[in-house]
C-alpha cells in the first residue's frame, strides 16, 4: 500500500511540477543570476559584475520615478476602488424603502449588479483600446467630443488625457487618467464581493440594531462595516497586486509606453525599456528582482496588518 | 438622513460624551418618511449614473462599429448610425480577427483543460497525501503568486527560443508552446484554490471507496473530482477569463522568428490592430474589432451571470 501511494503521488505530480519548473521556476532563477551580470541580451558575452546593477538602481532617476508612480497606484487604486465599491454596495443593499421587515435593497438591484460587473469580464486590452478611443485628444473622443459640444472645453485646446505630463496634485495627470480606468473597471467586481458579504450577515444582527433604534447609516457604519473587515482586507491585497500591474494600460494607452517623457513610467515599463530598448538585460533583471522583493515585502506587510481576529457568525 | 437629526437634535448633548450620539428612540419606521424617500431617490440617481458610465462607453463602441468612417469622424457622439454598416465587421474579420479567434480558441481549449486536469491532480496529491517534500512543492507553487511575470520575461523568451532549436513545436510562435506556458503560469492559483477545496472534502467517502477496492487514481477521478465540482466551476471560469485576457505572454512569445506569419491571439492582435488602424484611420474597423472581442464574453457572462459572479468572487474570497 505504501508503495502504491508513492507511485500515485509521483504520477500525479510529475507533469505539473516538471512544467512549472521549466516555464516558471527556471526563468525566475535565471533572472536572479543574470541580475549579477552585465549581459546585453543579444550577445553571448556576459561578465559577472556582482551587485553593481543593484547599486546603480538606487541612483537611477527613472527607477525613482517608477517607484513613486507604483506607490501612487498602490495607495489610490485600492482606496478609490474599495470606497466606491462599498458606497455602491451600501446604496444597493440599504438604499431601498424601509418597512416592517427592515431596510431593503434598492429596487432593481439585481440588474445593477449585472451591469456593474461588465468591465470585470472584459479583457484589460479591450478596456485599454476602448478607453484609448474615449480619451482621444480631438473632438472624435467621447469625452472631449461631449465637452466641446456643450462648450466646456475649447475645441483648439482639448483635454490631453494620457498625453498630459503636467502634474495634478503633484502627480502627472496621465496617471490620474489611468487610475480612473482602473477604478472604473474594478469597482463593480468588489461591489458584488461586498454585497455578497453583506448578505451573509445574519438578519437578526440587523433586527437587533433596528430594535435599538439605529438608522441605516448607523447600522452600516457600526454593524455592517466592521463585519465586512475580512472582505475588505482581502480586496485590499488583491487590488494591491492589480496596482502593481498596471502595465497593460500603460503599454496600450501612453505614448512610447511609459511616456510622455517618462511621466507614466512604472516598474514593469522600466524593465521592458531597459531590456528591449536599451539592451541591458542584466540591469533589467536586477530591477525585476528588486520589484519581486518589494512585492513580497508588501504582501507580507499587508498580511500582517490585515490579520485580525475573525468574527464568527 | 437620521445622521442629520442626530447631530442637530439632542438637547442633552452637554453632558453626554460627544463621540457617541445618543440612541435614536424614534420608532423604527421613522426613516421611511421624507428622509427615507430622499435617500431612496438619491440611491437610484447615483446607481443609475454609474450604470450609464459603465454601459455608455460599451454601447458607444458597439454603435461606432456600425457607422461609416466619415460618420465616426463627423458624428462621434451619436449612438444611432445613419445606416448599419455590417461590412465593417466583415472587413475587421478578414483583416485578422478571424485568425485571432481561431488561434485563441485552439490554444484555450487545450490550455484550460490541461490546467484544470494537472492543477487539480497536483492539488489533490498535495492536499490529501503526506509525503516528504509535500510542503516544499506546495510553497514552490504558491511563490509563483507573488513573483512578477516581468522578472521571468527575458529568460523565458530565451528558454523558449532555445527549446525551439531542437524541438520546433515548442519554439516561439507555436500553439503547443503557448498552451504549455499558459498551463504552467496558471498552475499556481489553480493549485492554491483547489488545495483548500480538497481539504474541506470529508475523508469518509474516499476511505469507503478505497475499502471497496478503488485505486488512488480511481478514487480521485470517480469520487473526489465529482465532489469538487463547485470548486472546479469557479476556478474554470477564472482560468478561461484569465487566459482569454492574457496579453503579455503572447506578446512576448508569439513573435515571428523566420518571417512566418504570427499566430496571434485575440488580446495581442487587438493591440496591434489598434496601432495599425491608427495609421490607416480605419476607425470603424477598429471599433468592429473591439466589439467582436468583447461581445462573446459579455453574452456568455449575461447568460451565466450568477455562476460567473459567484465563481469569480469565490476565487478572491478564499
Amino acid at each position: 500500500m505504501r508503495h502504491g501511494v508513492a507511485r500515485f503521488v509521483t504520477g500525479f505530480l510529475a507533469l505539473p511540477v516538471a512544467l512549472y519548473l521549466f516555464y516558471v521556476v527556471w526563468p525566475f532563477a535565471q533572472a536572479a543570476g543574470y541580475s549579477l551580470t552585465d549581459w546585453g541580451g543579444y550577445s553571448d558575452s556576459q561578465r559577472f559584475v556582482g551587485l553593481d546593477n543593484y547599486v546603480r538602481l538606487f541612483s537611477d532617476e527613472l527607477i525613482r520615478k517608477a517607484f513613486w508612480h507604483n506607490v501612487f497606484f498602490l495607495v489610490t487604486v485600492p482606496l478609490f476602488t474599495i470606497a466606491l465599491a462599498l458606497f455602491l454596495a451600501f446604496l444597493l443593499n440599504v438604499g431601498g424603502r424601509e418597512d416592517r421587515a427592515g431596510i431593503r435593497g434598492v429596487f432593481g438591484s439585481a440588474i445593477y449588479k449585472v451591469i456593474f460587473f461588465f468591465p470585470q469580464v472584459l479583457s484589460l486590452v479591450v478596456i485599454a483600446v476602448m478607453w484609448q478611443q474615449i480619451y482621444r485628444t480631438d473632438g472624435q473622443g467621447l469625452i472631449n467630443g461631449l465637452l466641446i459640444k456643450i462648450g466646456l472645453v475649447d475645441a483648439d485646446n482639448p483635454i490631453a488625457f494620457t498625453a498630459d505630463p503636467e502634474p495634478f496634485l503633484g502627480v502627472p495627470a496621465v496617471l490620474w487618467w489611468l487610475l480612473f480606468i482602473a477604478v472604473w473597471s474594478g469597482a463593480g467586481f468588489y461591489m458584488v464581493l461586498f454585497s455578497a458579504a453583506m448578505q451573509s450577515i445574519p438578519k437578526d444582527i440587523y433586527e437587533a440594531a433596528i430594535l435599538d433604534g439605529a438608522g441605516r447609516f448607523h447600522t452600516f457604519f457600526k454593524v455592517t462595516l466592521p463585519l465586512l473587515r475580512d472582505s475588505i482586507s482581502v480586496a485590499w491585497v488583491y487590488l494591491g497586486f492589480i496596482a502593481l500591474d498596471m502595465y497593460a494600460l500603460v503599454f496600450v494607452m501612453t505614448p512610447s509606453q511609459g511616456g510622455p517623457n517618462h511621466a507614466s513610467e512604472i516598474f514593469a515599463s522600466v524593465i521592458q525599456f531597459n531590456a528591449f530598448q536599451k539592451g541591458q538585460f542584466g540591469y533589467a533583471c536586477a530591477i525585476a528582482v528588486a520589484l519581486a522583493i518589494f512585492t513580497i515585502l508588501l504582501a507580507a506587510l499587508q498580511l500582517r496588518i490585515t490579520r485580525r481576529e475573525r468574527i464568527e457568525f | 438622513m437620521s445622521t442629520v437629526t442626530h447631530t442637530s437634535g439632542p438637547a442633552r448633548s452637554d453632558t453626554a460624551p460627544p463621540s457617541r450620539p445618543p440612541a435614536d428612540r424614534r420608532p423604527k419606521d421613522a426613516g421611511n418618511g421624507f428622509g427615507g424617500r430622499i435617500f431612496n431617490g438619491f440611491s437610484h440617481l447615483f446607481l443609475a449614473v454609474w450604470a450609464i458610465m459603465v454601459v455608455y462607453p460599451l454601447l458607444w463602441v458597439v454603435m461606432s462599429a456600425l457607422k461609416t468612417d466619415s460618420e465616426v469622424i463627423r458624428e462621434p457622439l451619436s449612438l444611432i448610425p445613419d445606416a448599419l454598416q455590417w461590412d465593417n465587421f466583415a472587413r475587421a474579420w478578414t483583416a485578422g480577427i478571424d485568425s485571432f479567434f481561431l488561434n485563441t480558441l485552439l490554444v484555450l481549449v487545450f490550455s484550460v483543460t490541461l490546467t484544470m486536469l494537472l492543477g487539480s491532480m497536483a492539488a489533490y496529491a498535495l492536499a490529501r497525501y503526506e509525503f516528504r517534500g509535500n510542503r516544499l512543492i506546495y510553497w514552490m507553487f504558491l511563490s509563483g503568486l507573488t513573483l512578477p511575470i516581468y522578472l521571468a520575461a527575458v529568460p523565458l523568451f530565451k528558454g523558449v527560443y532555445n527549446t525551439g532549436v531542437s524541438l520546433p513545436l515548442l519554439g516561439p510562435n507555436k500553439h503547443l508552446m503557448l498552451i504549455l506556458v499558459y498551463v504552467s503560469w496558471s498552475l499556481s492559483f489553480t493549485i492554491f484554490f483547489m488545495h483548500s477545496f480538497f481539504r474541506t472534502l470529508p475523508d469518509s467517502i474516499a476511505e469507503a471507496a478505497q475499502v471497496d477496492g478503488a485505486s488512488h487514481t480511481r478514487t480521485f477521478f470517480s469520487v473526489m473530482l465529482p465532489m469538487a465540482k463547485p470548486g472546479l466551476i469557479s476556478i474554470g471560469i477564472f482560468n478561461v477569463l484569465g487566459q482569454w485576457n492574457q496579453w503579455y505572454l503572447p506578446t512576448l512569445l508569439m513573435q515571428s522568428v523566420s518571417g512566418e506569419p504570427k499566430n496571434q491571439v485575440i488580446a495581442q492582435g487587438l493591440i496591434e490592430l489598434s496601432v495599425n488602424q491608427g495609421y490607416k484611420s480605419d476607425w470603424s474597423g477598429l471599433f468592429a474589432g473591439v466589439t467582436m472581442a468583447m461581445l462573446p464574453v459579455l453574452i456568455v457572462y449575461i447568460v451565466f451571470q450568477r455562476q460567473v459572479q459567484s465563481g469569480l468572487t469565490a476565487g478572491v474570497g478564499k
